[in-house]
């Protein structure tokens, strides 16, 4: 198990140390600022053994956090941990910087003895330990407070207190995607898929029971042999994984996604898909080189998606050769910049509808080099947002049961929205 | 408020301040202090002189302050256990307070003290919170339990608290169980025998309902311990596959893994056939996918899994190639592994889109990753042959990219290609000998070398090339030296007429101007081959190689089924066991996979064939041929004892041709050099003429040019885990031959350090190294000097007679986290004077994890002192850290000498003159050898037989001694054929030595 977890800033100052088990030493601490955080080369591992000792590191920002063990512990499930972690760090004080961590070491140590007891991930879930990790402190309890933050600490809904109560009952779903691509020059796509989350904000009294149905395809052809017929599209999804309040049982057998929300912002499933993509821009490169100091540059993009829909935030990044020596460009449609820091001519459109189609054109002139390595090329890539799904997902309901108190699905607020963003969206040239 | 001044004070009087804010009566002062000397004790301050005064403002209802007063006990009360005892009391009382998360904190925080007095206070506390009525309580209380475990395992057992751990395995609270599990778990890995966990479908069934209700990490446990499981027949098997695979949705990647190791193993048990076993492996793959979309450093660990299970059971991945290409801002580690991973998948279906990809990462920047990938064209060749002209025209155009490391690691893949399909694409020749210059790398160069050698008759300028190499000879590292000398004689004997110059400089560069050993031996045996019979060195030389297999650098088929075993964990990151770095009893236990059991054995796994099979077809030559067989007969050669009165076997009277045409012809060879010292007593019955004779040739002589091209195979294709036949085939005559030396150059570095006794001296010298049993007895290594007695310096070794020469051999390794430099060695005075003869030559510096392998020669002209026992040795070893002493024994054969042998008549005489009282019998039992073979071998260690008597079926065998201080040991021993009891008689003037003479004949028979 993990036998101790140590933070530090950028400098390899330790911010935070705390040792689980015997067979990790002070040395170990100085071991991973030596051997990984003041090493020359480039980390080659996040799992580095330094005289038989194993260290998993994560960075945020620039700080490390560092988990060490002497035995073969569950390499996944330290991962899952720093992160979680961070998380928790996260929603206690915000951002994870150096600042913030001296300002609340003292909560973090308390935190760390909590949620890792000799080694073991215990329940980490901010809504439980909130009730009772608590920045202020000195907070009495009475003895019914107290059992009841121990029974949700270690319940079966560790993520959720009872007594909760909203005057009203709302809750927002977002669906947001990303949608990855790489194509080739010649417009073939080698790779896409979306890569999807489903996230829940709820604000609903008591200990409500939730059902969320959406347009997959397995589901659907299930109904539909019940004679109900297909109603709009359904989606292939590839996988899926969710939150650990959903009962994964009941999904496997039934295929049903039942569970009992965490109080506020939870996200509720991840999934991913392949099949029937909507990429929502094309893009078409052409670069031709000059002699030896020019290239020329085109790039059309084109919107696929219906023509009353707006995509926002569209930046196209276009990579230009180390030896650039200077760029012209001229662009139809919002504003292009020659970005030497980045080595890169970036378009920025601020909107742009649907099956629409602009064009930019850029001089690329560069400095004679005897460097015989010949640029690499990397490719084109975009950013968007579009307010649809690119995999097709529909959220066909969501319900909400609360049998002990006096409200109904019906007088829930629901609010749902889409979000399609790009993920890494590149097309090669 | 902020926190972070409690950083940056460093005031002198820093402790004595505190001291007073410690003890002040204020609240909020304490506290204040409190988290002052938190925040010292966190940047490394030694704060443990305030002990007393922090214990001091542990009775507080404050339970923030609570909190870090416990802090800082965990930490310092090892250091200060008198005071520790002071907390007892409120860690007692507070185990009875009415707050459950203060009984708690309590129970969890002693189980952090290592004191033992403590340990003792615990227990009642702890029995009290094991069945205390909250479930927080006790599912702290079962961590603690471990904890306990951890400082006084037998205390655990006695106070009876494994046995309520059990009980806890039903407790109601789904975390309670998953606690329960975990410390049981945990406890159970250092007892291996136990049966602690007592795993049967009641309490799996348990676990599996558990499974559904605890937290993520709950259920982490909870699956780790399923894995441990093995079902009784393959329907409980697919039940429990059943239950588990809904958690292959579950958004925690480490809980996914967790399932998949369960689902991997089990699935080893369900028939083929069945329809569930299909659905399973379709089951598999999409999680493993979503893998790939988490953060970097789980979707490295996903990688290093996934390289496993595609090894184990490829068909799960076969259509996700896609999903492994490298996206250009994944971290290099990421990429490296998609790379891997991808290399496995290709297959005729997809190997378009491979290429395609690997060209265009060998654009990339990173250089490793652009090798690596450069590598995989290769491996593609080498893997679909239909994609090999398209590999190779890949591999031309990168080639004319010029970029320096592209064009050398293509040139070492193309290599490769050439062995795979040999006489295909050798037109390409051309444009690799236009990049001759750009080479630089050893690698590279040697493959370079290699082609041309290979290809000699069809490059024109063949010798041009090689005699450019030439020029800068020792200046060449091993690897390009080797090569190069066996590129020159394959081009001499394709192109004899026009290249005799070039061949006599480049063996007179190996043999004489060089002080490598393998190097001259290699040259020597070419020498002699080209000497004395150019046909036969044809034969050999330009023997037809091998072909190299495709996959080559997979998992050895038993690591890979327990590294299944342990998906998810740090071995399967390092593809290591976890013996191999986990220290102690844990993890030493060696898991497999179960067997399959119901009816489908018609079935039995050819998929898993394919996986495992592309290295088994190479793995049965590999077994070392007999020992003794090849090598060992060869130079057994000097072993044939002249007065044996037996008749030699036919066999080893051609060995003896064997062995004087190559001290007579390496002479003849050698005209103006002083001729080889030949540390044999080669004592040739039939002296050959100086003109080597047509010599029979007899396949053992193979086996040494065979080996002398092991250490040396420019051959890439086999990394890590390759089948040892690759590494014999760069000529290998037989691949079981070459695989058969294959170990050779592990062993090798040991003898590298010898003094250089001369050229033929050191020839032998191999066969020592390789631990044939022709050469004096050499005890394995045993550690002398654990690491933890000196500063994490290991020191194991052993000693060898080589040549005449003493050695202690040396094996340094540092298990300490910084360098160590400066050794030294010393001998204490000893029985038969032995000291260094030279200094150790530790010359670079020993880093963290390093292990170097010395030779120290010794003398035995030292200082004498009769030791108790007789030949134990006290050794001190110095580096930059301390002096360490250890004391060790070395086997009392390392001092009998070679002139040892008697005459007759004066072994009778002296038999005689040694008066009775000074003989010593003993009984050497279970020694299955015959009286020639004991001869035989007992003569290795220069125990010489001088004469052997046949009474009534009884061999009696008579022989002597000599130590290296002169003193003379007689024995007689007495063999009856069938009975694996030998009497063994000692006469000697010091019957001291008598037992250790003894010691080390029953050592030299018995191994």
């Amino acid at each position: 198990m993990i036998g101790g977890l140590f933070i530090y800033n950028h400098k390899g100052e330790v911010l935070i140390s705390r040792v689980y088990r015997d067979d990790i030493g002070r040395n170990a601490v100085d071991a991973f600022r030596v051997n990984v955080i003041h090493a020359r080369q480039q980390v080659r591992s996040p799992v580095t053994n330094i005289a038989r000792t194993s260290f998993f590191h994560v960075k945020r920002s620039n700080i490390w956090l560092a988990a060490v063990t002497k035995q073969n512990v569950n390499a996944a499930m330290v991962f899952e941990f720093l992160y979680k972690m961070c998380d928790v760090m996260t929603a206690y004080f915000g951002k994870i910087s150096e600042e913030n961590i001296k300002n609340n070491f003292v909560l973090i140590y308390e935190l760390l003895d909590e949620i890792l007891d000799f080694g073991y991930p215990q329940n980490s879930e901010t809504g439980a330990l909130k009730t009772f990790i608590t920045q202020t402190g000195i907070k009495s309890q009475s003895k019914e407070e107290q059992s009841q933050i121990t029974s949700q600490v270690t319940g079966q809904i560790g993520w959720r207190r009872e007594g909760i109560k909203y005057r009203r009952n709302e809750l927002f779903l977002d669906v947001l995607e990303s949608v990855n691509l790489l194509m080739s020059p010649q417009g073939q796509v080698l790779s896409a898929h979306v890569s999807g989350r489903v996230v829940m904000k709820s604000y609903l009294s008591g200990m409500p029971e939730c059902k969320f149905g959406m347009n997959d395809k397995i589901v659907i052809d299930k109904q539909g042999k019940g004679g109900e017929g297909a109603t709009g599209q359904s989606i292939a999804i590839d996988d899926c994984t969710f939150h650990q309040c959903v009962r994964l049982s009941k999904f496997d057998a039934e295929r049903s996604i039942s569970f009992i929300p965490p109080d506020g912002e939870c996200e509720l499933m991840r999934y991913r898909t392949t099949k029937d993509i909507i990429l929502p821009f094309r893009v078409i490169p052409l670069v031709r080189e000059v002699g030896r100091t020019k290239l020329e540059v085109k790039v059309v993009i084109k919107s696929n998606f219906k023509p009353s829909l707006l995509a926002q935030k569209i930046e196209v990044r276009i990579p230009t050769p180390l030896n650039t020596s200077g760029v012209q460009v001229i662009c139809m449609k919002g504003k292009a910049k020659y970005k030497a820091s980045e080595n890169a001519i970036v378009w920025k459109i601020k909107r742009m509808a649907g099956m629409k189609e602009s064009q930019i054109s850029a001089e690329i002139e560069l400095l004679p080099t005897n460097d015989k390595k010949k640029w690499a090329r990397p490719p084109i890539s975009m950013n968007f947002e579009v307010p649809f799904a690119p995999s097709g997902l529909k959220v066909r309901y969501l319900k909400v049961f609360e049998p002990k108190l006096n409200y109904s699905d019906h007088d829930v607020i629901k609010w749902v929205r889409y979000i399609g963003r790009s993920g890494i969206y590149e097309t090669r040239c | 408020m902020t926190d972070s001044k409690y950083f940056t004070t460093t005031k002198k009087g820093e402790i004595f301040e505190l001291k007073a804010e410690l003890n002040s009566d204020k609240k909020e002062k304490k506290k204040e202090a409190v988290k002052k000397v938190i925040a010292s004790m966190t940047v490394g301050k030694d704060v443990s002189a305030l002990f007393p005064d922090v214990v001091n403002c542990m009775q507080t209802d404050n339970l923030e302050l609570k909190k870090l007063v416990y802090l800082y006990l965990m930490n310092y009360a090892k250091s200060q256990p008198d005071m520790a005892i002071m907390a007892v009391n409120t860690f007692v009382k507070d185990c009875e307070d009415p707050n459950p998360l203060i009984r708690a904190l309590a129970v969890r925080t002693m189980g952090c003290i290592r004191v033992d007095k403590i340990t003792e206070y615990l227990c009642e506390p702890l029995r009290k919170c094991l069945k205390d009525e909250d479930p927080y309580v006790r599912k702290t209380a079962a961590v603690c339990v471990a904890k306990l475990h951890d400082i006084n395992a037998q205390l655990v057992e006695d106070q009876g608290f494994l046995d309520t751990l059990k009980d806890l395995i039903s407790d109601s609270n789904p975390m309670v169980v998953a606690n329960a599990v975990a410390a049981l778990s945990e406890i159970a890995e250092s007892h291996p025998n136990s049966n602690l966990l007592d795993l049967n479908p009641q309490s799996i069934n348990k676990l599996l309902t558990a499974l559904n209700e605890c937290t993520e990490w709950g259920q982490i446990f909870i699956l780790d311990c399923l894995a441990n499981y093995t079902p009784r027949d393959d329907r409980e098997s697919q039940s429990i596959c059943e239950r588990v695979t809904p958690r292959l949705s579950h958004a925690n990647s480490a809980v996914v893994l967790s399932a998949v190791k369960v689902l991997m193993k089990f699935m080893e048990m369900l028939p083929k056939d069945l329809d569930y076993y299909g659905t399973l492996l379709k089951k598999l793959a999409p999680p493993l996918v979503t893998l790939l979309s988490a953060e970097p450093e789980l979707q490295y660990v996903a990688l290093r899994n996934i390289n496993l299970i595609v090894q184990k059971r490829p068909e799960i991945l076969k259509h996700e190639m896609k999903v492994f290409f490298v996206k250009y801002n994944d971290p290099i580690y990421v990429k490296l592994e998609k790379l891997d991973i991808m290399i496995r998948l290709a297959s005729q279906a997809n190997i378009a889109q491979v290429l395609a990809e690997l060209k265009e990462y060998a654009t990339e920047v990173d250089v490793d990753f652009v090798r690596k990938a450069v590598r995989a064209i290769g491996r593609c060749a080498i893997k679909v042959e239909q994609s090999a002209e398209r590999c190779v025209s890949t591999l031309l155009d990168l080639i004319q990219t010029k970029v320096n490391y592209v064009v050398q690691e293509a040139i070492v893949v193309i290599k490769d290609i050439f062995r795979k399909y040999p006489n295909k694409y050798e037109s390409v020749i051309a444009t690799l000998c236009e990049n001759l210059d750009s080479l630089d790398e050893p690698e590279a160069r040697a493959a370079m070398i290699w082609i041309v050698g290979e290809y000699a008759e069809r490059i024109d300028n063949a010798d041009e090339l090689l005699e450019s190499f030439l020029e800068g000879f020792h200046d060449e590292s091993t690897q390009v030296q080797l090569q190069l000398l066996t590129a020159i004689v394959k081009l001499f004997l394709k192109k004899p007429t026009e290249t005799q110059e070039l061949v006599q400089q480049v063996l007179s560069l190996a043999t004489q101007d060089s002080d490598n050993p393998d190097l001259r031996d290699r040259g020597y045996i070419y020498w002699r081959l080209l000497s004395t019979d150019p046909v036969a060195a044809k034969e050999v030389v330009l023997a037809e190689k091998p072909l190299i297999s495709e996959e080559t650098d997979l998992i050895e088929p038993t690591l890979l089924e327990e590294l299944i075993c342990h998906i998810g964990t740090l071995a399967s990151v390092y593809h290591k066991p976890p013996s191999a770095f986990v220290e102690g009893s844990r993890g030493v236990m060696h898991k497999r996979l179960p067997a399959r059991t119901g009816s489908g054995e018609g079935t039995e796994c050819p998929d898993v064939g394919n996986a495992a099979g592309g290295s088994a077809p190479e793995a049965a030559p590999s077994i070392i041929p007999s020992q003794g067989d090849l090598l060992g007969d060869l130079l057994n050669l000097d072993l044939a004892p002249p007065t044996t009165t037996g008749p030699t076997p036919s066999t080893s009277g051609m060995q003896m041709g064997g062995m004087d045409l190559l001290g007579g012809g390496l002479e003849s060879l050698m005209d103006e050099s002083e001729p080889p010292h030949v540390p044999l007593r080669t004592d040739p019955p039939q002296s050959p003429s100086p003109q080597p004779p047509s010599p029979v040739y007899t396949h053992t002589d193979y086996t040494y040019t065979d080996y002398s091209h092991t250490d040396s195979p420019p051959d890439h294709s086999s990394t890590e885990h390759s089948p040892p036949a690759e590494l014999g085939g760069d000529i290998g005559g037989s691949p079981a031959m070459g695989a058969g030396f294959g170990a050779a150059p592990a062993v090798m570095p040991a003898s590298l350090n010898a003094p250089v006794g001369g050229g033929l001296g050191d020839l032998f010298d191999l066969g020592g190294g390789v631990g044939m049993p022709m050469g004096a007895y050499i005890p394995p290594k045993t550690v002398w000097l654990p690491a933890m007695k000196a500063k994490g310096l290991e020191i194991s070794g052993t000693f060898a007679r080589r040549a005449g020469v003493i050695q202690m051999e040396l094996v340094l390794t540092n298990k300490a986290m910084s360098v160590m430099t400066d050794f030294a060695i010393q001998f204490n005075r000893n029985s038969f004077g032995l000291a260094p003869a030279g200094p150790l030559q530790v010359l670079t510096p020993l880093g963290p994890n390093q292990t170097i392998e010395v030779s120290l020669p010794l003398s035995t002209v030292g200082p004498v002192m009769k030791m108790d026992p007789l030949n134990n040795l006290q050794v001190a070893v110095k580096n930059n850290i301390d002096v360490f002493y250890f004391s060790c024994q070395y086997p009392i054969s390392m001092l009998f000498v070679e002139d040892g042998k008697m005459e007759r008549q004066v072994f009778l005489a002296t038999w005689k003159d040694i008066p009775n009282d000074n003989e010593s019998q003993f009984q050497i039992q279970d020694c299955h050898l015959n009286s020639e073979a004991a001869s035989n071998k007992l003569q290795g260690s220069n125990i010489f037989t001088i004469a052997k008597r046949t009474v009534e079926g009884q061999d009696m065998l008579y022989m002597s001694i000599k130590l290296s201080n002169g003193i003379w040991v007689l024995a007689e021993l007495k063999v009856q054929a069938g009975n694996p009891n030998y009497t063994i008689s000692l006469k000697c003037r010091a019957p001291e030595v008598s037992q250790c003479v003894f010691q080390c004949y029953e050592a030299v028979l018995k191994n």
